[in-house]
């Protein structure tokens, strides 16, 4: 009678939550879920590896929140009170930065897989136009959260980043004291990038995930058409792997294998907290973005000051405004009416647009 | 005919007045007319003053037997002796000099007269300096004008044109080194190398107008005028009696007078210990010196250590920001550790130094405790690397064992 009891019992409780919860119709559609199998399956993993470091974002963020204070008087003092004071405060500091990092790379990695992998086709247009969103989303977060710590050098790179702001056409100035809340950089502005930066975008992101990831579901994990015409041409379904144990496992590893590289880079390379911003001091020499936004700035830069009598800024951002929309508006030309993909023209356009990035990121970090 | 006479009347007052010293000088050539160039430059030309103002003679003239005749005022080249009186005429009147700068001194003259130079040449030795001497004859500019001779940073060259010539200051039996030696000096490296015009020139120490070596009892006084602290701690120390009844010069007596190096602590131990010119070793002096240079050498080293550890914490990534800010309390009780010396009493200095030697020791314990904190979190990583890793690896191991488990299944049915 006495090993039957927890058996018993386990059962119960099992049985329990199963009425409430309905799991199995979880465990069903698991078992269900396949991945394809093909020489790029690897590229699947970026997107899980995203998801792993905002996750970490999200947790890391939170404790950080537990100390931090946004205004100037306090917002670097408090930084510091964390890195010397607190408990791992230098640790979830650094892990929260490395896995900001790391997570935008990644989000530039799984979105160049999908676009090499022609994921982008009907049905799944607007799974990329979500992703799109959820990377400016990312972007965002960085822009807001390096003006958080009020150092010199964040100080004067959301000056410049918010300068840029303001020659957006038609709308500039509104958006520069939108962005700022005055007409310089300062306390107002610490208060509403922290706002957006644990609030707003939160909220935005979250929604935007939902929506991404549901559409996944909804679709599953697209196959690249030269593996489904490969596998057509034989009369044979493509190889598929179970998503559960299988991809999972594999996935779980990945993760594991990301978070020892960001422990390595948070234990051996954590982020300094420079000087404490000062609105009247000269900007110091070398002040420049952090590496997602040194393409835009180095192109800027090389962008004379007037271009057939209209200011460089504002071209340089009508340029990326176009580049943006261009790389955004991808599945619809990216594809033929038909459904066949243009893969000569997106693979050349995606090779353009990595060259050009590291290119300029590159000049950008080195002049 | 009003408006046209009005014109008239308004285009004269707007013209400048008419200058025909400068028109026909200009117009000349070499010694003639080098006058006339430089005067372009000179502060006078630029506040409307006129060659006749200086000269004499009608500027109204084109005729130059008129303009420059004697029946109106033409005086010529001034007398050397006559200079100071010449220009005291403006530069001594209080009024006349307000109307073009209300907070300009008028006391020049008064203060040459009392200067070696006035001295000398009240005697009638027209070679010492007056006024044109230093400050340029025709092309005078303001003091304040960066390419003026008597500008901070080029008095001690223009000092040096006649007291640096030997031949010149012959007949005065006085050095002629103190320009090499002042440009030898801590002095001069401020003024010339870090551009401070507040830095001492010959001006700072013997005055301008007034220009006089000062006096043996005044020299504590005049170094005391930037080295206030030090001064007074001078003043009460033993050292002040026993130099003022050796009629020696204070501060020069250990730190020179124009060829003031930079101070070193050196100068209190050690085989260029200027203490050692006077106490042997052994005695009171000799040991107070010795115990000093001591200390300080002590904040210095644990100073230059606690640096040492924390820019090594810094550099391994470590937050030691508040430590090292501390450090500048450390180093500034140095230097009032070194200001103190001029007490000559070894509390002064010990004082500041146990104050600095607590601070420094924080510090270096900050930054050990920082280097330990990055052991213990390199172990902490490794530690979690390894358990990382063994995850990995099982997770590898099921995948495998998966693997072979769907083969099987698959061989069997």
């Amino acid at each position: 009678m006495l090993p039957t009891q927890p058996i018993h019992r386990k059962k119960t409780i099992a049985a329990w939550f199963q009425d409430r919860l309905a799991w199995d119709s979880i465990s069903q559609f698991l078992a269900h879920k396949t991945v394809p199998v093909h020489s790029g399956t690897i590229w699947y993993a970026f997107g899980g590896i995203t998801l792993f470091l905002f996750v970490i974002q999200v947790v890391t963020g939170i404790l950080l929140l537990v100390y931090y204070r946004p205004t100037p008087a306090e917002a670097y003092e408090s930084v510091q009170f964390i890195m010397t004071r607190v408990a791992f405060g230098w640790l979830i500091r650094s892990i929260h930065i490395w896995s900001a990092n790391l997570m935008i790379l990644s989000a530039f990695v799984h979105m160049f897989s999908v676009a090499f992998l022609h994921a982008y086709r009907k049905p799944r247009e607007l799974v990329w136009l979500s992703g799109i969103m959820l990377l400016a989303l990312a972007l965002g977060f960085g822009f807001s959260g390096y003006l958080l710590p009020w150092n010199t050098i964040s100080f004067f790179a959301t000056k410049v980043g918010t300068d840029m702001a303001t020659f957006v056409p038609w709308m500039g100035s509104t958006l520069g004291r939108y962005l700022r809340g005055g007409d310089a950089v300062g306390g107002a502005t610490l208060t509403r990038f922290f706002g957006f930066h644990v609030a707003v975008l939160p909220a935005l992101t979250s929604l935007f995930l939902l929506f991404h990831l549901g559409l996944v579901q909804k679709f599953g994990i697209s196959t690249p058409p030269w593996v489904e015409k490969r596998f057509r041409g034989a009369g044979t379904k493509s190889a598929q792997m179970p998503f559960f144990p299988d991809f999972f496992l594999h996935e779980l590893m990945v993760w594991y294998g990301a978070l020892a590289l960001l422990g390595i880079l948070a234990a051996l390379f954590p982020f300094g907290l420079g000087e404490k911003a000062d609105a009247f001091a000269p900007a110091p020499a070398g002040i420049r973005p952090e590496w997602y936004f040194l393409a835009p700035f180095y192109t800027l830069k090389l962008i004379p000051g007037h271009v057939a009598g209209i200011e460089g800024e504002v071209v340089g951002l009508l340029g990326f405004g176009l580049l943006a929309f261009w790389w955004a508006a991808l599945p619809f030309w990216g594809q033929r009416p038909d459904g066949t993909v243009r893969s000569k023209l997106v693979t050349g356009g995606a090779v353009a647009f990595i060259a050009y990035l590291s290119t300029f990121s590159l000049l950008g970090y080195l002049r | 005919m009003k408006h046209a006479l009005l014109l008239l009347l308004l285009a004269a007052a707007w013209l400048p007045a008419k200058d025909s010293c400068l028109e026909c000088h200009s117009q000349m050539t070499g010694d003639l007319q080098a006058p006339a160039t430089a005067f372009r430059n000179s502060v006078h030309l630029q506040h409307g003053f006129t060659c006749a103002d200086c000269h004499g003679g009608d500027p109204n003239s084109d005729d130059p037997e008129a303009s420059m005749s004697k029946a109106h005022g033409f005086a010529g080249v001034p007398l050397r002796t006559a200079i100071p009186k010449l220009c005291a005429r403006c530069h001594s009147d209080p009024n006349f000099m307000r109307k073009y700068n209300p907070s300009e001194r008028v006391d020049q003259a008064a203060e040459y007269a009392t200067s070696v130079h006035g001295q000398h040449l009240a005697k009638g030795d027209a070679k010492v300096a007056t006024c044109i001497d230093c400050h340029g004859v025709h092309d005078i500019r303001a003091a304040r004008d960066a390419l003026s001779p008597v500008y901070p940073l080029n008095l001690p060259k223009t000092c040096s044109q006649c007291h640096a010539d030997a031949a010149h200051m012959a007949p005065y039996k006085i050095p002629t080194d103190q320009y090499a030696n002042y440009l030898k000096s801590v002095h001069w490296e401020e003024l010339s190398k870090r551009g401070d015009l507040s830095a001492p020139n010959c001006a700072t120490c013997h005055g301008n107008h007034g220009a006089k070596p000062p006096a043996v009892a005044s020299v504590a006084a005049v170094c005391g005028t930037c080295h206030v602290f030090e001064e007074q701690l001078f003043d009460k120390s033993p050292h002040q009696p026993v130099f003022a009844a050796m009629s020696t010069g204070a501060c020069v007596v250990c730190h020179s007078n124009h060829a003031i190096l930079k101070t070193s602590d050196q100068m209190l131990g050690g085989k260029d210990a200027v203490c050692a010119e006077c106490h042997d070793a052994d005695s009171a002096g000799g040991k107070i010196a010795a115990q000093a240079a001591g200390l300080i050498q002590n904040l210095q080293n644990r100073i230059v250590a606690a640096d040492g550890i924390l820019e090594q914490a810094r550099t391994s990534g470590m937050e030691v920001s508040e430590a090292i800010l501390r450090q500048t309390d450390a180093r500034q009780n140095l230097v009032k550790a070194r200001a103190n010396v001029h007490a000559f009493a070894i509390e002064a200095v010990s004082q500041p130094v146990e104050a600095g030697l607590a601070i420094a020791a924080e510090d270096y314990r900050a930054g050990e405790a920082a280097m330990k904190e990055k052991y213990i979190r390199r172990m902490g990583l490794a530690i979690s690397l390894t358990a990382i890793f063994v995850t990995i690896a099982g997770l590898w191991l099921i995948i495998r064992w998966l693997h072979r488990a769907e083969k099987e299944s698959g061989v069997t049915s």
